[in-house]
């Protein structure tokens, strides 16, 4: 089982990215959950979203987990929520920011001693030349198509495309340039 | 003629999302609705399919959920196949015209996106709506995940919709756990969910000028009270229509399910009795337990809630030591349903194991497996020591110091 959580605003998208790579996974014949914690938020409100990818069917509805990746999509909630909760010694954690990961680490005490295991990738500066938004969703995608070695990129670029089919050719391109700038970046 | 609707074989939907292709797949005729939170994408759903031409029906805007369960009956006795969805203070809303659908013996199926009930206000998953409508004379199917949202609703028009039974049923789902959880799906191709779920069959409707009827008429002390029994009678008596309903879903779609859901309960000492997802986590921790520490955990769930499964209970209980059974929903000053109901019928056998109650979840607090794998121990405390050894009624999973009622007379 590898469990996911996603660190995010109402409105970046961390709902939809969750579901997307749910669909996605479920093509490699893997069952797949893709849930969200947010009711009554508004646009901006702190959320998080879950993945969990298994090989049987996933009976656990709990919404409490030990993530094997933590994705914050938002710069300022890597210093204000608290994205190492219920960590285990494994937990990778991919985080968007503007900063190098060393002046990311030396901002945030609990991300201390975790230097190997933390990946950086401006998710917000790639969506807005590529997608022409803040729309930090997709390019977290790649990222974590990178350091979770779970597929390879053409595969999932490809699922990627049938799951985005119904929007416009424009917002498909936009998407797949994301996803493979970030897939490239990330660190 | 309703266009071509695009399924894969294997879907990621939440169970918004597969309870609204249910409705799709069985052409449903009219929706009435007043959207609300968790439920709402249900009949949004129904009228973006109704409106790019994927379903030959029409979508009914009211101004409230009594509204929305009126307009329901008048379609239903009209003669039409008839569906809509609620949760929580909708649900509330509809309560009275609830009774009427079912003393008119109106076979419409609500999808209940089970949420708690204010006040304080609260959005998310308990079971507080699906309680209220015990006594209303629907039946009650119950889902643990979104591939049974989708399955119950297609099961829930062919067991209302069946002459012997003329009931209407509701299909129950976890507010956000299951409803806005995306998981696996495999739904049926379209003819064949709606070969299984066949033509809509009306009886005694309205509309027929030939044979004129009368719906929601009066009646005094005079013929109230055998209206009363034969609407209980049809109930009781869906039972085995429902079981073969069932089976007949089991052909066409390889998935099994029973009125009484059991998980490992062949050599079982010790159960959990408990509704929606919260199975399916249980089931993980028996599995667990089993595992780790060797006992022998097991899980009982009604799939059907109304008409209570007094005989399947007895039957799946029959052999355990100790059971604790979880009610999600504030039992106002009394032990919880389940707890009531499972121990009433485990009253009428030889059996007498250790029953005790937990009150969980209220509000959408979170279950996990860890407070499952608690539960079962304690459970296996009780049975070791022939006794229970804690208060008979305990929350679970609440902040704040212990609270708990009632202690043991039996030594």
């Amino acid at each position: 089982m590898v469990e996911i959580r996603w660190h995010s605003r109402a409105g970046q998208g961390a709902v939809t990215g969750a579901k997307s790579l749910g669909d996605v996974v479920s093509t490699t014949g893997k069952e797949v959950q893709a849930f969200a914690l947010y009711g009554s938020a508004k646009r901006g409100a702190a959320l998080r979203a879950y993945n969990r990818i298994d090989d049987e069917p996933i009976l656990n509805h709990a919404k409490f987990m030990n993530p094997d990746f933590v994705l914050v999509i938002d710069p300022a909630l890597a210093f204000t929520d608290n994205i190492t909760e219920h960590e285990d010694s494994d937990t990778k954690y991919i985080i968007t920011t503007h900063l190098s990961k060393e002046e990311l680490i030396a901002g945030i005490p609990a991300l201390q001693g975790r230097e190997e295991r933390v990946f950086t990738v401006d998710c917000v500066q790639i969506s807005l030349d590529t997608i022409g938004r803040s729309i930090p969703n997709a390019p977290m995608l790649g990222a974590f198509v990178k350091i979770s070695g779970m597929f390879e990129l053409d595969y999932f670029l490809e699922n990627m495309k049938r799951v985005l089919s119904k929007f416009p050719q424009k917002i498909i391109d936009g998407n797949m340039v994301a996803v493979t700038r970030a897939y490239e970046e990330v660190k | 003629m309703a266009e071509k609707y695009d399924l894969q074989e294997r879907e990621v939907w939440d169970g918004n999302f597969a309870a609204s292709q249910a409705l799709r797949q069985a052409q449903v005729d009219v929706v009435a609705a007043y959207p609300i939170t968790p439920s709402t994408p249900i009949v949004e759903n129904y009228g973006s399919y109704v409106a790019n031409g994927y379903i030959d029906g029409e979508f009914v805007m009211v101004e409230s959920e009594h509204g929305a369960m009126s307009g329901c009956v008048g379609a239903s006795a009209a003669g039409g196949r008839v569906a809509t969805a609620t949760s929580s203070q909708g649900f509330a809303l509809m309560t009275e015209v609830l009774y009427q659908a079912s003393g008119m013996r109106l076979p419409i199926v609500l999808t209940v996106v089970n949420r708690a009930l204010a006040s304080p206000l609260n959005v998310r998953g308990d079971h507080s709506d699906m309680y209220l409508g015990r006594d209303s004379g629907w039946i009650q199917l119950d889902c643990f995940n979104a591939q049974e949202a989708y399955d119950m609703t297609l099961c829930a028009f062919k067991i209302g919709e069946n002459h012997d039974v003329r009931l209407p049923v509701m299909v129950h789902q976890d507010g956000f756990i299951t409803s806005h959880t995306a998981q696996n799906v495999y739904p049926l191709r379209d003819e064949v969910a709606y070969g299984f779920v066949g033509e809509f069959k009306p009886v005694d409707d309205m509309l027929d000028f030939s044979r004129p009827v009368t719906y929601g008429a009066q009646t005094e002390e005079d013929w109230h009270f055998e209206h009363k029994a034969r609407q209980h009678k049809a109930l009781m008596d869906s039972r085995s229509i429902i079981d073969d309903v069932l089976a007949q879903f089991k052909e066409i779609s390889g998935r099994e399910y029973k009125r009484v859901e059991s998980y490992m309960m062949e050599d079982a000492e010790v159960a959990i009795v408990a509704l929606g997802t919260t199975v399916e986590t249980c089931i993980v921790a028996a599995r667990e337990l089993r595992k780790e520490e060797g006992i022998k955990a097991g899980v009982v769930a009604p799939r059907c809630f109304r008409p209570f499964p007094f005989d399947k209970i007895r039957d799946a209980l029959g052999n355990v030591k100790a059971i604790a059974c979880l009610d999600r929903s504030s039992p106002g000053g009394a032990m919880g349903a389940l707890f009531n109901e499972v121990s009433a019928a485990i009253y009428t056998t030889d059996a007498r194991p250790l029953v005790t109650n937990f009150v969980y979840g209220l509000g959408g607090r979170d279950f996990s497996i860890a407070e499952a794998k608690r539960i079962f121990k304690e459970q296996k405390a009780h049975a070791d020591a022939g006794k229970i050894t804690t208060d008979i009624q305990q929350f679970s999973g609440l902040r704040g110091p212990h609270l708990g009622f009632f202690q043991t007379k039996r030594s």
